[in-house]
């Protein structure tokens, strides 16, 4: 019971990484029907920027700020110079293309950084959290993790839903080419849509990294998670990508702890085939008209 | 007809290859060996993208299974290095066929990210279980020069000639398969999914055909490289390999079996020029051996936003008939990929 306990909290905890993580792709997806591969990359990049100022500045939360800062530059840069010339081309290139981004951020950040591994502070004190004599197997960082997430997906969907700007990111969704003939200038509200998914890339590196330490490829296992969880959540929907994070992340911490923690990315693997074999584009997606 | 010219095209090659192969140093023989295993394993991928439509970014996976099927073979029971080779073309093909039942029902994002879970999943099996496949240091794949060569006659040679040969046969079998009834219906069902059904194409076995086949090179090409470099290990089988894969088939020319054979000599010539500039203006050993990674990056943009039919595509223009190029046809829209019909309703 205490252990399943443990799982659970620390589950949910991860899960909500994922859950950023697959935030940021719902994001981009649900605007331009374009998978951002290299989510991951731009992730470890931005941390990678707030691994510098931290070292400079000694101030954490500075680190924290410039690096979502950065995600949104970041993002916003991408989506301006290499992924638009690759819309309305057809799936598979913007596939290579963002494919070739991600392979693109991790040569640079080893070119720039090295590949040896480096730590990376965490926000808060990361020993366990206790409630009398029972152990939480989660820690004030953890708790701060959760916190941050929701109430980045909260704002975020605050603005989606009360907000001009968030009723032209979801007109945009819904209708690019209307939208576009009702006035909307639909460039800008794209890019806008890939610098909110890389702010939200950005904190779930920031907040990962101080336990899976940072190098190029640091976000390799996390995206894959976060992609998992999205597509659990039919990467159409915000809510989706929460709930399928939280679900993988619990559903992994059992596996991780009962079975034992090395083979969590093939448990990974097995949670994606299993709901992409009972539904072929996730199991929160709205109604696909794909054929065939 | 078509056959016969190919295996004549073949013996002209490999009666070259052998050849050249005498002339270079061992060294050289190495990276011909090199390219050779890379060869199959990217003409296995150029055809599974470049004609049946479907993407893998996981083919370092099925690499992966090749090497270790080929590795276990060889140090548990010793087979002969031709059933070795077979062996790991064989067990790659069942598990693409098992991973094509599951990708079948997949398309473009969700394939691509359900392979890209694979590559990172794999090899971590490895770690799990030491005693099996080695743990991270993996397992070593040794074979001896055939003694009617001589004591003298140099390993890398033998090498060079073993996977041009099987990289040759690779190459027979695929060009066949490409122009024959099935490699028809692989273009059909990438151009037009429902027009294919309509005509009365079994759609998902065709994908899952071209699973198989493309999961059988990236075997081969797996047990080859495992042969030429003498060992097996999770570290050989990262992302990166998937990705760089990727890269040769879409710089050669997506569906191309020429442009496979210039994809791999970049991804063996390359990265070694690379890292070598990049030590020489002054960059630490693992800075300058990120060279090649972003190099990959920035290929695999520039092509795709430039070039999309590759270097092959670029030869073909200039040197070949004035044909349509099959990559219209790949990158133009496909009616699915409106953003209107797929948004929420």
């Amino acid at each position: 019971m205490q252990e399943f306990l443990e799982f659970t909290l620390g589950g949910i905890a991860v899960g909500m990484i994922y859950a950023a993580i697959a935030l940021s792709l719902v994001l981009i997806w649900r605007g331009t029907r374009v998978l951002n591969y290299s989510q991951g990359g731009m992730a470890m990049f931005t941390t990678y920027v707030a691994w510098v100022v931290i070292r400079d500045t000694g101030s954490y939360w500075a680190g924290f700020a410039v690096a979502l800062a950065a995600g949104l530059v970041l993002g916003a840069l991408l989506e301006v110079t290499v992924v638009r010339p690759t819309m309305g081309k057809g799936p598979l290139n913007s596939v290579i293309v963002t494919i070739g981004l991600l392979i693109l951020l991790e040569g640079v950040a080893g070119i720039i950084y090295g590949g040896q591994y480096r730590s990376f502070p965490a926000s808060f004190s990361i020993k366990g959290l206790k409630v009398g004599s029972v152990a939480l197997g989660i820690s004030t960082a953890d708790l701060f993790t959760a916190a941050a997430v929701l109430a980045a997906a909260l704002a975020l969907f605050l603005v989606f839903e009360y907000t001009s700007v968030g009723l032209r990111l979801r007109a945009t969704a819904f209708a690019p080419g209307v939208t576009r003939l009702l006035g909307v200038r639909i460039g800008r509200v794209l890019t806008l849509g890939w610098a909110l998914a890389g702010l939200f890339g950005a904190l779930a590196g920031v907040l990962v990294t101080p336990s899976t330490f940072l190098y190029p490829n640091s976000m390799d296992s996390i995206f894959v998670l976060g992609f998992t969880a999205a597509v659990i959540g039919g990467l159409d929907s915000p809510v989706g990508g929460v709930i399928g994070g939280v679900l993988l992340g619990v559903v992994l911490s059992y596996a991780g702890g009962y079975l034992g923690s090395n083979l969590v990315l093939v448990y990974g693997l097995a949670a994606l085939a299993l709901v992409l074999m009972i539904r072929p584009s996730g199991l929160f997606s709205s109604a696909a008209s794909r054929r065939v | 007809m078509t056959l016969a010219r190919h295996v004549a095209a073949a013996l002209v090659v490999a009666a070259i290859l052998v050849l050249v192969s005498i002339q270079l140093s061992s060294y050289r023989d190495y990276q011909m060996a090199e390219v050779a295993a890379y060869v199959v394993a990217v003409a296995g991928l150029t055809v599974l993208i470049g004609l049946s439509g479907q993407i893998s970014i996981g083919h370092g996976a099925f690499m992966a299974i090749g090497g270790y099927a080929s590795a276990l073979v060889l140090l548990h029971l010793g087979w002969p290095l031709e059933a070795v080779l077979a062996v790991g073309a064989v067990v790659a093909a069942l598990a693409g066929a098992v991973f094509g039942v599951a990708a079948a029902r997949l398309r473009g994002p969700y394939l691509a990210g359900a392979t890209l879970m694979l590559a990172v999943a794999l090899p971590t099996i490895a770690n799990q279980y030491p005693k099996q496949f080695g743990g991270d240091q993996g397992l070593s794949v040794s074979i001896t020069t055939p003694a009617f060569l001589g004591a003298t006659f140099p390993p890398t040679r033998w090498l060079a000639w073993v996977t041009c040969a099987a990289a040759l046969i690779a190459l027979i079998l695929l060009a066949n398969l490409s122009r024959s009834r099935v490699g028809r219906s692989w273009r059909a069902v990438r151009d037009d999914e429902v027009a294919a059904a309509l005509s009365g194409l079994n759609v998902a076995r065709l994908q899952i055909l071209a699973f198989v086949v493309s999961a059988a090179c990236a075997g081969l090409g797996g047990a080859l490289l495992a042969v030429v470099t003498g060992i097996v290990a999770p570290g050989a089988y990262t992302l990166t390999l998937s990705i760089a894969l990727l890269t040769a088939a879409v710089l050669g020319g997506l569906g191309t079996l020429p442009g496979a054979l210039w994809g791999s000599l970049v991804l063996v010539l390359v990265p070694t020029y690379l890292t070598n500039v990049g030590t020489s203006r002054g960059l630490s050993s693992a800075a300058s051996s990120s060279v090649p990674i972003a190099a990959y990056g920035v290929i695999l943009i520039l092509v795709m936003l430039a070039f999309p039919a590759g270097i092959q595509g670029g030869l073909r223009r200039f040197f070949g008939p004035a044909t349509a190029t099959p990559l219209t046809a790949l990158f133009r829209r496909t009616p699915g990929s409106e953003h209107q019909e797929e948004g929420p309703s």
